[in-house]
């Protein structure tokens, strides 16, 4: 196989070719180095292209594919978040079933570092270390000063919606002191948990708990985590003229452009990036055998979003040091298995 | 804090369990040929963990599985050259695993730290 071809994925028009990398030592000629840091050193590189305070787009160019979905699996689910995990209804009248009303507060994402807060196993009992308490009082009203006739019920009723902003935190132990720069609270205070009508109540309080999204998916600390390939679109001969206008329209805008080279209109590939790899260009028997689809294999295009509790460039930090404990865990696990085995002979 | 908590304060599982690593009846007694079960993993773990190993060029052989999907454990099959042995392998590939992830997270300071992009508050 050609050296620039080992790192494509080729998209044909019914298949997919070179999927699996087979970058391992003796795979091919003069390829017969073991791994070695200095070689990841080399290849690896990390492209930022935007950050905002929920949002990270970044490139990881130049490891396996295992590795980066590793990372986006942690990503999803085993980075610790904190998450309404008990709710003690006192009283609902509402429409809204306990344990849907429940799971519904359950989903409600929480502003608090994970990591100022203790695991808490089934056994402990809650303490201002482990567990975060809301309380949420509820009712709803007629509005006496609403016009008779009045059919909208936010305006006929008082508190006909409950949001998220009504959850009420009640610091328990120093929580008031610890966490006075930064009060735990719902990140969004417009989501909408249930109706009432006049008369309903809900009274209840909820514990907060550290998990993780392998555990419950409120526990995840992200809206989306993924990554695609970067696109490669190789025109192998020229395409020009009217073919060009055509070529261009086989892509998403902004993918390809027509340039005028002597005259001649020609296609040329600006940004494949943006593209989608629709595969639409191999439907035209004019193309046929003028372009090649590709993506880079070692190319990652990740794109992170947090639900707004942990930044997301930490967020990715983290799920790198979640993979570097698992790797530190097994080693023990590992050398206490030698131990143990030695010890028995 | 428990112990377990100040020494690895992000695993998924309060308790790393007892027997973490077990090695599955079988292994040749040279121990070139072995396949170890790893509770509480999966494939996070699993397929990065053998993508490392098979970077060894004294490794003839490594894959992993995950025997049945109720049961939280993976398995990880390694055979490798008179030269060497799975376990030594087995460690090797954690240790690169580790470097690896280390490298990454460097790369990523670094780049934060460059601010080259664009940031929107």
């Amino acid at each position: 196989m050609a050296l620039e071809d080992r790192n494509r994925v080729v998209i044909l028009e019914d298949r997919v070719e070179n999927i699996s990398g087979a970058e391992f030592p003796l795979s091919f000629d003069k390829h017969e180095v073991s791994y070695s840091l200095e070689e990841l050193k080399n290849a690896l590189d990390i492209k930022i292209v935007h950050l905002t305070p929920t949002e990270i787009e970044f490139d990881l160019i130049g490891v396996d594919a295992s590795i980066a979905n590793a990372l986006r699996r942690i990503l999803l689910a085993e980075i610790p978040t904190m998450a309404i995990e008990t709710v003690y209804m006192i009283n609902n009248t509402g429409i809204v079933q306990d344990e849907v009303l429940a799971h519904r507060l359950g989903l409600v994402p929480i502003l608090a570092n994970p990591e100022d807060f203790n695991w808490k196993r089934a056994e402990d009992p809650p303490t201002d270390q482990n567990t975060i308490v809301f309380k949420l009082f509820v009712e709803c009203f007629k509005n006496q000063n609403a016009a008779a006739d009045e059919t909208d019920p936010n305006k006929k009723y008082i508190g006909s919606s409950v949001y998220s902003s009504q959850l009420v935190w009640d610091p328990k132990g120093d929580q008031a002191t610890r966490f006075a720069d930064a009060p735990v609270r719902p990140i969004h205070d417009d989501i909408l948990i249930t109706k009432l009508r006049p008369g309903q109540v809900i009274n209840c309080e909820m514990h907060c708990q550290k998990g993780v999204g392998k555990d419950h998916a409120k526990f995840s600390p992200v809206a989306t985590a993924s990554y695609r390939l970067l696109p490669d679109i190789q025109i192998l001969q020229d395409i020009t003229g009217d073919d060009a206008e055509l070529f261009r329209s086989c892509f998403p805008p902004g993918v390809v452009e027509i340039v005028n080279e002597g005259g001649v209109r020609k296609a040329k590939v600006v940004n494949a990036r943006k593209d989608t790899v629709s595969r639409e260009v191999l439907r035209h028997k004019e193309f046929e055998g003028k372009v090649r689809l590709t993506r880079v294999r070692d190319h990652f295009i990740f794109n992170v979003e947090s639900t707004g509790a942990i930044r997301p460039e930490v967020l990715v930090s983290k799920a790198l040091d979640v993979l570097i404990e698992k790797c530190d865990i097994s080693k023990a696990a590992l050398a206490k298995l030698i131990k143990d085995d030695m010890t028995d002979e | 804090m428990d112990a377990n908590q100040e020494k690895f304060p992000y695993i998924a599982v309060l308790e790393v369990p007892e027997n973490k690593i077990e090695i599955v009846p079988g292994a040749s007694s040279d121990l070139t040929s072995v396949t170890f079960s790893i509770k509480e993993e999966d494939h996070t773990l699993g397929n990065a963990l053998r993508w490392c190993i098979m970077q060894n060029s004294q490794v003839d052989f490594c894959g992993y599985s995950i025997p049945h999907p109720s049961e939280a454990k993976t398995q990880v099959r390694i055979q490798t050259t008179d030269s060497t042995n799975a376990i030594d392998s087995m460690n090797k590939g954690l240790d690169d695993l580790k470097s690896a992830c280390q490298l990454i997270q460097h790369k990523l300071h670094q780049r934060l730290a460059e601010g080259n992009f664009a940031r929107t508050a």
